[in-house]
């Protein structure tokens, strides 16, 4: 077993003549809850994207469990994997959406169980326990039978962390969850992943919430213009910023 | 009496009448289940073919919709012989409307497709299901509730279309309505009466998209 849960080496990744990730270096280790910080365009939603193939990259690679993800060499070239074996991979890890993505037409605990029932090949009955116990842990054991557009906003994304989760993913991303989310409904969102990382689940989190990275990573890394600007523990980054670019976003963001 | 007078004449018109109806439904239904099946295809094709391959469909939906039904009942009948696939009436009306169809289920099924946010993929790619399951179990039945009520007006098209096949020769409800106007020479009546018809035929169909509707709506 290699000792480093996600390994991501030298990404490059542009969208045509835009270059958005220009090499970026970056691992983690089982249990470490890192929070990925940056202004708008810096290129950290597109990392995380990458991590499960969301979208495609030109350069690097990335590995978890020291499995490569997405690319494969054959004959010194680089090549995509085969469509069957990138789902699988996918697997591997949860994501969380800015817009929560529950399938509309699927009630919350359905919408748990179909990864269960047709990718882990769970029986029915089997996935529905699993599902109920993951929406008893969001707190929404009440509503497994309500469908989303009956949910709010921040129940939708409990929901749609529980179908992440329910996987049993080796590692788990968040994807901006709480910026779509009324002020008020943000807490709920937070203290659902904030118990999860206290059991010890691997997480990575784009997040605008400073207060809320500041809290619950164990590392914070700080991306600018497509590279990764500054990483280190929150203390020290919060407090003790060495860049000015990040003393400058962290000012702008109204962490004090 | 003209009313009671009519009401005989149709007694005894009643076979042509009920044979003509069997046709027209077994037309508009044939014409519907093959157009749809195509038409299903011609939607996949349009919203997920690669490039040489969707091109050719989309000249095909854009060449048949802007082409007059009849003018494709006729091609089917006359000029499909002279390339030695000789088809019946029947036959040839069926394909005419079925092509028809499928160009405009094919276009209604690439909107449906098309409409569904890009995060219902993402999400389905994201807990490890393959294309063919994030169509079945995620796209597929999104896609079917927004197709049904323009489909179920298609399918009402159809039946409206079928008149056309009389030009052929086919016996449908309109062709066995204009034997029995010539001779009886009830023109008005015997008109009416089909019109009423058709209409009993196509509300039926609109009061059932309309139940399936309800069945399939989502709770929100």
């Amino acid at each position: 077993m290699p000792d480093n849960l996600l390994e991501i080496r030298n990404l490059h990744k542009s969208y045509g003549e835009v270059e958005v990730l220009k090499g970026v270096d970056c691992s983690m280790k089982q249990g470490d809850v890192v929070s990925i910080i940056g202004s708008s365009g810096s290129g950290k939603t597109t990392m995380l994207r990458c991590i499960n193939m969301l979208e495609e990259f030109q350069g690097g690679s990335i590995s978890i469990d020291g499995q490569e993800i997405g690319y494969e060499m054959a004959g010194g070239q680089r090549r995509r994997k085969k469509e069957k074996e990138i789902a699988r991979q996918r697997a591997l890890t949860g994501m969380a959406f800015q817009q929560f993505n529950l399938f509309p037409h699927m009630s919350a605990v359905h919408n748990v169980m179909l990864g269960l029932v047709k990718v882990k090949k769970l029986d029915r009955d089997e996935a529905r326990t699993i599902a109920l116990k993951w929406l008893d842990r969001v707190g929404l054991l009440a509503r497994a039978d309500h469908f989303p557009g009956q949910l709010s906003g921040g129940q939708q994304q409990r929901v749609a962390i529980a179908r992440a989760i329910a996987m049993n993913p080796r590692l788990m991303l968040f994807d901006e969850v709480t910026s779509a989310l009324d002020p008020e409904l943000v807490n709920e969102v937070l203290q659902v992943i904030k118990t999860l990382a206290q059991d010890g689940m691997s997480m990575l989190l784009v997040t605008h919430e400073m207060r809320f990275a500041y809290e619950v990573s164990n590392r914070v890394i700080f991306m600018n213009q497509g590279l990764i600007g500054e990483e280190g523990n929150p203390r020290d980054m919060f407090h003790k910023p060495q860049s000015e670019r990040l003393a400058e976003f962290l000012k702008t963001s109204g962490f004090s | 009496m003209d009313i009671v007078h009519f009401a005989d004449v149709l007694w005894l018109a009643r076979w042509p009448i009920l044979k003509g109806i069997g046709v027209t439904l077994s037309i508009s239904l044939l014409a519907i289940c093959c157009g749809t099946l195509l038409g299903v295809g011609v939607g996949l094709a349009l919203t997920y073919a690669r490039a040489p391959l969707r091109w050719i469909v989309r000249g095909y939906t854009d060449f048949i919709r802007g082409t007059p039904v009849l003018v494709l009942v006729l091609a089917s009948y006359y000029v499909l012989g002279t390339i030695g696939l000789d088809l019946g009436p029947f036959q040839a009306g069926i394909l005419a409307l079925a092509v028809f169809c499928s160009s405009h289920v094919g276009e209604i099924v690439r909107g449906a497709l098309q409409s569904i946010p890009k995060g219902q993929t993402e999400a389905a790619k994201a807990i490890g299901l393959t294309f063919p399951q994030t169509f079945a179990y995620v796209l597929g039945p999104q896609a079917l509730r927004q197709v049904l009520p323009a489909w179920v007006n298609t399918s009402a098209e159809m039946v409206k279309a079928s008149t056309l096949l009389s030009i052929i020769g086919v016996a449908e409800l309109l062709l066995r309505t204009q034997e029995l106007i010539s001779r009886t020479f009830m023109s008005l009546e015997f008109y009416f009466f089909a019109g009423f018809l058709y209409f009993v035929i196509n509300y039926a169909i609109e009061r059932f998209g309309r139940y399936v509707e309800r069945k399939m709506a989502v709770p929100s």
